[in-house]
């Protein structure tokens, strides 16, 4: 059943007319045309599509859009909005991609770790990010990156 | 080019100074050996443009797929234009701005193209200091360039800028034998700049095929068969026509559905209900071995020396013979296949993920029966490749269902086509019987099928040999050997190869009583193999011992399009699990001259990574051509706690030609960590994955 429903989105009132059950993913990319959010298994099994509703990091492509009406969603788009964030700074730094595509699921699942444990220890990285797949590996250097956006950002991310 | 071809290029592409690719059939085309080539670049489209603005563009049909081309590019166009790295824009995988210089496999771009491109900006360079030389009155010979400013050291105050020297022109040179720099000169090769895509990549600005988005765009979801071989039936689409917006399309054995939104044209396919035909029973992934021994076609002999007979008398009974196998490996890039095709004044344009546009170029054209000029392939950014997208079937479904519709539309692969469409690194069964007299290897002989014969010969120092090859990657297999399409898998033949004959040389080793390292050292002369095996033994501290040790190292060289590579791992093995954690890898490679460090690092980290999986745990699942895995549940990538410490060491090779480093790095992966695990636990594993299952049942066997 259609319906209209409203979140923060990347900081703004967001609108949008859609069955509940539909995927935040597609709403997302589709109906809202952000597609830094990224498809790849549909499944919950690779984090490509991983965004931050409130304070965690869900995987969209599992999530109804029902489901986040009146919270606060955040995707890669609103990470870099206001300048480059520590994360993205430290990818940038430590070149912790290749082809980057899933370089908007690392950065925003490494932005979650963060929030929650500004000082993660090596292998508290390790174990939050586990499930985030990358075909390139590239992930000795996105554990770096971490490393480093932790220590930059002194006490958390803002 | 025609005067249309013309027309459009310079619409596109503007004015400033351009050097167009010269058409040299020797230099365009392929090593004959690769699967499919282009027919030699028919257009003359543009290596390089010098804008009013001073910015330089340089175009190339190679794609992006993280390996760091458009970075690589941008370096050497500095290096030889003598401008900042910064100034330097790259355009790569579009048909109608870049020449057709190949699809991007193969390693082909640092040895093949980017000498091009170096030419195009020495003559770009040579054009330009011949109009600085009119314009400030002074010699050629006595003119400096420095980030694109041409100045005359006999007077300071005269410059001038290569944005004011094309100001307003439109000069076309063709690539003629300017000379190129010399290492001693290098100010950009040979240094690590930023990554040309990395602050798209890293804001989630960067663009693949399925991100492209236009008013009225159709997403698509096709039907698809339960397993190869499957014929459609019937398909009753009745409920999915009910459906609000969505568009139901049939045309010759495609069904599909378009709707506004990609989740609900899935959820709307789902109400078609489709009879299938099923295939005649075939192998599965347990059976395949002996379908393949059976199905291969006649073998070839790739090369043979001495007198295999002779060899065996003077083994005197020192023979070691095993049968390695090795399964099916998926690509499994993150992004699946995705296309987007829009019509516009009946021209087409496809924004596919694809690791050769000309290709799709040349299949989007045929499905179609559209001319050349009708028909253009973006492919700017593609969310991996690893071989398996070289074909692009998606971009001429998008294609064809854009044409029907009369709209844009998006077919974007689930995970589910994307398992069952890769064309697959061929599952192989490598016979090798070898023998030693007085520590060295006097009889070889290798017979492979499946995996193809690339880098096939061994590099060793070995009298008495012959090595075989029946089917592989690259077609041409009798129907049926493959229970669905195979393909190129990073560095294609040379994975399998590598894994059962340096497997066999560790058991040739154990059989002599020589430590691993010192066996392959007293049977090896080739100079730049044994570079790279001392320079990782070095590097991992390789102390001498004969295995298996109960330490857990092992070591493999290998040699895949003339890049040598030489690795040492560390493993911990785990007796009552089976399971496998790889503590350490070195890596020493040599592959000439490294044009971008950091680049090439990245490579190397990611092949080790990546090689991890097939080695211990990937295996594509199937039985009666139907293919079980279907996601990543049922196929383990390597993954954050894999990280083992990795040390890579770049051999030097200053005089040699630069090569290509994408694929090298991946290819000892299977052999050195099936020693590592023989040195462990004595137990030798003979087919990949090493899964936990499999060393828990050879352990049990001991």
């Amino acid at each position: 059943m259609e319906r209209t429903i409203s979140f923060r989105l990347n900081g703004k009132p967001t609108s949008v007319k859609a069955d509940g059950q539909r995927m935040l993913l597609w709403v997302l990319r589709s109906d809202l045309g952000l597609t830094g959010t990224k498809f790849g298994c549909g499944e919950a099994l690779c984090g490509a599509c991983t965004v931050i509703v409130g304070n965690a990091a869900v995987r969209s492509c599992v999530t109804p859009v029902g489901a986040v009406e009146g919270k606060t969603v955040l995707t890669i788009e609103g990470i870099g909005q206001n300048g480059l964030h520590a994360v993205q700074q430290a990818f940038l730094n430590h070149h912790a991609f290749q082809c980057g595509y899933c370089t908007p699921g690392m950065i925003v699942s490494a932005y979650a770790l963060l929030l929650e444990t500004p000082r993660p220890t090596r292998e508290q990285i390790v174990r939050h990010m586990e499930d985030n797949l990358c075909r390139c590996g590239a992930h000795g250097r996105i554990v770096e990156a971490i490393q480093e956006a932790a220590a930059a950002a002194k006490g958390g991310a803002r | 080019m025609s005067e249309l071809r013309r027309r459009d290029f310079f619409g596109i592409a503007g004015a400033g100074l351009f050097v167009f690719f010269h058409p040299d059939p020797a230099e365009a085309q392929e090593p004959g050996r690769l699967p499919t080539r282009a027919s030699g670049p028919a257009d003359f489209n543009a290596y390089l443009r010098i804008a009013a603005d001073g910015r330089v563009t340089c175009m190339s049909g190679k794609v992006e797929l993280g390996q760091g081309v458009m970075t690589e590019m941008a370096i050497v166009l500095a290096e030889e234009l003598d401008v900042a790295f910064d100034s330097i824009d790259v355009v790569l995988g579009d048909t109608a701005l870049c020449p057709n210089d190949g699809g991007t496999y193969g390693s082909m771009t640092t040895p093949l193209v980017v000498p091009t491109v170096r030419r195009a900006g020495a003559e770009a360079r040579a054009v330009l200091l011949q109009l600085a030389a009119e314009k400030l009155g002074a010699p050629v010979e006595r003119l400096q360039v420095t980030g694109g400013v041409v100045g005359d050291p006999a007077t300071p105050a005269a410059t001038v800028t290569y944005a004011q020297l094309v100001d307003g022109k439109r000069i076309e040179r063709h690539l003629a034998n300017i000379p190129v720099k010399g290492a001693a000169g290098f100010r950009t090769i040979g240094k690590s700049p930023r990554r040309k895509d990395a602050l798209e990549k890293i804001t989630g600005q960067a663009r693949y095929a399925g991100d492209m988005i236009f008013p009225g765009l159709l997403h698509a979801a096709i039907l698809r068969p339960p397993a190869h071989g499957a014929k459609l039936k019937s398909a009753d689409t009745s409920a999915a026509e009910k459906v609000p917006g969505a568009q139901v399309i049939r045309d010759s054995g495609m069904v599909a559905v378009l709707h506004e939104r990609p989740d609900i044209a899935r959820q709307t396919l789902a109400l078609v209900r489709a009879e299938f035909e099923n295939p005649p029973d075939g192998p599965d992934d347990r059976t395949i071995f002996e379908h393949l021994r059976k199905t291969a076609p006649p073998p070839r002999v790739v090369g043979a020396a001495g007198d295999l007979a002779e060899g065996e008398r003077l083994a005197a009974g020192a023979i070691v013979e095993s049968a390695y196998l090795n399964g099916y490996v998926a690509h499994a890039p993150i992004e699946t296949h995705s296309a987007t095709a829009r019509f516009e004044d009946g021209q087409v344009t496809v924004w596919a993920s694809s690791q050769a546009p000309f290709q799709v170029k040349g299949a989007v054209m045929s499905a179609l029966g559209l001319p050349a000029d009708k028909v253009r392939i973006v492919s700017r950014y593609v969310g991996g490749g690893f071989g398996g997208k070289t074909e692009a079937d998606q971009g001429v479904e998008a294609a064809r269902l854009a044409r029907i519709s009369g709209k844009p539309v998006q077919v974007v692969w689930n995970r589910r086509e994307e398992f069952f469409y890769d064309r697959f690194r061929p599952a192989a069964v490598m016979t090798i019987r070898a023998g030693v007299a007085g520590g060295k290897i006097v009889l070889w002989d290798h017979q492979i099928v499946g995996a193809g014969d690339r880098d096939a010969l061994p590099f060793y120092d070995i009298p008495h040999r012959r090595t075989t090859s029946a089917g592989g990657w690259m077609g041409g297999n009798p129907p049926g050997m493959n229970p669905f399409e195979v393909g190129p898998w990073r560095a294609p033949s040379v994975n399998s190869i590598t894994f059962a004959r340096e497997s066999h040389i560790d058991a040739l080793a154990a059989k002599a009583g020589v430590d691993p390292v010192e066996f392959r050292l007293n049977n090896l002369t080739h100079a730049r193999v044994r570079g790279v095996l001392e320079a990782a033994a070095k590097q991992f501290g390789w102390k001498a011992a004969r295995a298996p040790s109960g330490r857990g190292v092992g070591v493999a060289c290998s040699i895949y399009n003339n890049g040598c590579s030489a690795s040492c791992a560390e493993v911990a093995v785990n007796r009552s699990t089976g399971a496998v954690v790889v503590k350490r890898i070195v890596l020493a490679l040599d592959v000439g001259p490294v044009i971008n460090p950091d680049g090439m690092r990245q490579q190397a980290e990611g092949c080790l990574m990546m090689g991890m999986g097939p080695a211990l745990a990937e295996e594509v699942k199937f039985r009666n051509g139907e293919v079980l895995t279907r996601n990543f549940d049922g196929y383990p990538l390597p993954r954050f706690s894999w990280l083992p410490k990795v040390e890579i060491v770049l051999v030097d090779h200053p005089e040699a030609a630069a090569l290509g480093g994408g694929e090298a790095p991946i290819v000892t992966m299977g052999a050195v960590l099936a020693n590592a695990i023989y040195d462990a636990v004595g137990v030798r594993l003979l087919q990949l994955p090493m899964t936990p299952e499999r060393l828990r049942a050879a352990l049990a066997k001991g």
